[in-house]
This record gives C-alpha cells, structure tokens and sequence, in this order.
C-alpha cells in the first residue's frame, strides 16, 4: 500500500487514493467554518451539562441551580410581585368604588373576562350568554340580584353550593312527584303561567290554575308571578325561562322540581380575583347600580 | 520509513479494529445515559394521597382510552406559569404513577384534564359528554350520548389482577372485592363503608342520576372527577419533589 498522497492535477487536492474504472475520489477538506462550528456545539454541549442539570445524578443541578419547576415558581412569585399593587387596591376598594374608578374598572374587567374564561364560562358560557339549567349573565335579568354587592355575594357563597354555609338557597318542590299536586292540578297550574306571557292555549284551564297558582307559588313567584329575589324565585311573567318556557318543560318543572348548583368559590380563588369577576359580570350587562 | 498514520483510512480498512472501535463508542453513549439513573433511587416524587384506581375509575379509564380522549386531551399540567394558572399545579411524576398505559398525550385540541377532578359538578360532566354544544356552543367535541348504555364490568376482577401484575400495588382485598367496589361506588344509597375502607376519600356518586343501571357514563365520570385531586398540595413541599 502507498502512503504517498497523490494530488489531482487540476485543483491540487488531495485524493483518497482509491480508483475505480479510472475515476478517483477528491479527499476535499472539510469548510473550516463547519468544522470550527461543529467544535462549537461539542463544546456548547459541555458548558450544558456544567450548567445545567443534564445528569439524572441526584445532586447535580448544574452550576446555574437551574430547574425548570424553580422557574415557573420565579415567573409566578414575579408575576405577582407585578400584579400585586393593583391587586391590593382591588381587595380594599368596594365594588361601587372600583366602577367608578376608570384605571380600576378596565384592570378588573380585563382581569375578570380572563377569570370568567377559565372558571365560568364551562356553565355560563364563552360570553357569559348562558345555556339552559345555567342562568345567562350577559342580560339584566337576575334570579338572586343583580347589583355588585348581590353578584359579588352569590360568587362567594354560591347557590345550594354543598360545601359552603353562607350558600343561599330555595327549594322549588316535587310538586307532583311529591303529591302535593295532582297531574290535572300541574296542567291548570302550568296553563296558567302560560297565561302569564299571554301564550296559553286552553282559557278554563288556565282560569282553574289562578287557584292553584295562589295557593301553592303566589308565596314565592308573587301573586302576579313577578318572582322573589329574596329567594330566588324567577319571574314568571316574562320571556326569560332558565329551564324553558314550553309546555312540556313547565310541567316537568312543576311535577319534578329544580334547583342548579352554583358553585361557592370563596375558598378557591382569591378574593381580588372574585373582586374582578364581579365587576366584569356586572359590565356583561348589568346596570342595577347599588 | 515504517509508520501508521492513524486515520479514518486505517479504521475503515481493518474490520475487526472498526468492530470493536464502533462497539466502544456505543457503549459510552449508552452507559452515560444508564449509569446515573442507578444512583437515583426514584424519579418519583414522595408525596401523600396516590392510591390505585377504584374499579369503577378504572373501568371508566378503559373507556377514555377506548374513545382515544388522549388524541385531542393531554393529562400534562407543565411546569409553567401560565399553565399553572388555568389548571392548576404542575403534574407530578406521582400522580401518573399508576397509569397503564399513561395518558399524558401530546396534543390538547381540547383542554388539558389533568386536574379536572372536580372542576365542574357530575351533572355537568353528564350533559357535556353527552351534548358539549349544549353547555359549549363553541366545541368542536363529538357527543358520547351512547355512553349511556349499561357497563360490562363481567372481567373487572381479572382487569385488576392483571394491573396488579404490572405492578399497580392492589391488595388481595381490592382484587377479590372488584365487582363489589365497582357496584359500591356506583350505587351511593348503598352502604360504602366496606368500599371506602379500601379506596380511602373515593367519592361513592352515580353521574347520571339513572340508580336502575351502572352505565358507562358513571365509569367515565367517575374517573373524570378523580383526575388531579390525589394529592394535596397544601403538604408538598420542594423537598419532598426532589429525586432521591
């Protein structure tokens, strides 16, 4: 085997030596840049693992200390270091104050809307349009009150919230799956509510379902069926139906009963937090002021 | 003058040299991956509250891998602020320990559900999985309304054994007792006091309202609301989160 290097005659580069059928292989050297970045990542690659924690070795964290769960705490701790002044002024300012406050209202509905996306909008939906069993909150129409001191109250403590003593809540009765009414009486009772909104289709029955009515609903929905807010007690005499407003939908709500969950969220979010869902709601379309 | 000139020429040129020489390489790759993990005496985290699935959870787990739920949902909570802020504290290798197969996912066409354990009410869980558009308008999630039909669980003692072989650490109780927890936890008029004594704070519920069956829609949420809330993380410290 020959060790001399045989060079091409054109370009004066070595070759490899081999030939086959009479061509041979340029032995071109490497781009001096390739090769000079290519010692760079070895030694990039080195620094790493000095650095950072690259080896599964308990105790080898790396010079830096780095972890990537230290670092989303850091980002958290600084995130609300930042947020914290006006956080602190939302927690202090009552509700009425912040609306009028022009830098406190826009921070709180920004920070509400984000909220109410994560936590709300699952029941309430996106826009807080609402769907049916789940109360629309982007209207004026309000089962438990609709100023910011009553929104901020059913956020705490929610409605029939099972872990929460501070819940309000009222009980609309089995009225015919519990005997109290019989399925005649609910047909008269529900042509009645009917008649309410002008929609009934059956005069007699809807005139035997007034008695009906004033003795078993008048002492919540009100005598005319204008609803309670002292115990949430939906008003009966507009369009606004949470459960529907058809026939078949009254009567089941009439035989069965009702009653949604709202959740009480005191004990899980902050109350900065509750403080901007607050104001944000209310902005959907609230307008009762205090 | 005799010399070798150690270069690739040489190598490529001895096959028995370019063997061993590529046989070497390897290994240090290989054994610089392996060796350090040996002096790691677990990658999990010790924190309280991991129990194995109940059988009713497990069954439902069946199900959310059936339907392949882990296509668009991930059960991967990292370690980011903004993570942590929608769903809560970051996944521990703990809280998966006894997933066969994991369902960590890679994809979140829907949200994460590593924490969505009691995020919304068993109702809620039933109307969505059985109309999201119902309570989402904007979800593009199909309807699993056909979840409502009755739960085969004839082999849930041997699915439990079988887990136990793999390595989930179910007492002879659990596996004996497999069809009795399942109907347990489904059927919450019953006395669970036998059932709870095995499965700690698992929540005797049945979704769907429907006491006459124990249905697929039960299994399924009945895992859903465990997701996440193993652990309490009011008693987790870092250093418990430290490998040993």
């Amino acid at each position: 085997m020959s060790h001399a290097v045989e060079r091409d005659e054109i370009t004066g580069t070595a070759t490899t030596g081999h030939e086959w059928d009479g061509i041979r292989e340029l032995n071109t050297p490497l781009p001096k840049w390739w090769l000079w970045t290519f010692y760079a990542t070895i030694a990039f690659a080195l620094l790493w693992v000095i650095l950072y924690p690259a080896l599964p070795i308990t105790g080898a964290t790396g010079l830096l200390g780095h972890t990537a769960r230290g670092e989303a705490e850091q980002d958290r701790l600084a995130q609300s270091a930042a947020a914290e002044p006006m956080l602190a002024r939302l927690r202090g300012a009552d509700p009425d104050a912040i609306i009028a406050d022009p830098d406190l209202r826009a921070y709180a509905i920004a920070g509400g809307r984000v909220a109410f996306a994560n936590t709300c909008a699952g029941c309430h939906g996106a826009g807080g349009q609402g769907a049916p069993g789940f109360p629309t909150l982007a209207d004026d129409e309000w089962l438990w009150g609709g100023k910011l001191a009553e929104v901020e109250q059913t956020i705490r403590h929610g409605i029939r919230a099972p872990d929460d003593e501070a819940t309000r809540s009222s009980l609309m009765p089995r009225f015919v799956a519990d005997g109290m009414l019989t399925g005649a009486q609910a047909n008269d009772v529900v042509e009645h509510v009917l008649s309410l909104t002008g929609r009934t289709t059956d005069a007699a029955a809807a005139t035997r379902g007034a008695a009906v009515f004033a003795e078993n609903c008048a002492s919540c929905h009100g005598e005319r069926g204008m609803g309670n807010r002292e115990m949430g007690a939906p008003n009966l005499a507009d369009q606004v139906w949470l459960f529907g407003g058809d026939k078949a939908s009254l009567l089941r709500t009439v035989s069965l009963g009702r009653g949604g969950v709202m959740p009480a969220w005191e004990k899980r979010l902050d109350p900065a937090t509750i403080r901007m869902l607050t104001v944000y709601i209310h902005s959907l379309g609230g307008t009762e002021a205090r | 003058m005799f010399g070798i000139r150690f270069n690739h020429g040489t190598i490529e040129r001895n096959l028995i040299l370019l063997g061993v020489l590529t046989l070497i390489t390897i290994s240090i790759g290989g054994l610089v991956q392996v060796i350090p993990l040996f002096t790691v005496e677990s990658t999990i985290e010790r924190v309280g509250g991991i129990r194995p699935y109940t059988p009713l959870e497990q069954a439902g787990r069946d199900i959310y891998v059936r339907e392949g739920c882990y296509t668009c949902h991930s059960q991967m909570v990292r370690p980011f602020r903004d993570e942590r802020e929608r769903y809560g504290h970051y996944s521990l290798a703990a809280e998966s320990m006894f997933d066969k197969p994991f369902q960590w996912g890679s994809k979140r066409t829907g949200p994460d559900l590593a924490r969505v354990g009691g995020r919304y009410s068993d109702e809620w869980q039933v109307m969505h999985l059985r109309d999201p558009r119902h309570l989402v308008p904007e979800s593009i999630m199909p309807s699993y309304g056909f979840l409502d039909r009755p739960l085969n669980y004839a082999d849930i003692k041997d699915k439990l054994a079988t887990l136990r072989a793999a390595g989930v650490p179910y007492t002879d109780a659990m596996v004996a007792n497999a069809r009795e927890d399942l109907e347990a936890q489904a059927r919450p008029a019953e006395d669970g006091s036998a059932f709870s004594a095995r499965y700690g704070r698992a929540r005797q519920m049945d979704p769907d309202g429907n006491a006459k069956a124990i249905t697929e829609m039960d299994a399924l949420v009945a895992y859903l609301q465990m997701l996440g809330t193993l652990v309490d993380f009011s008693e987790v410290t870092p250093e418990r989160l430290r490998q040993q």
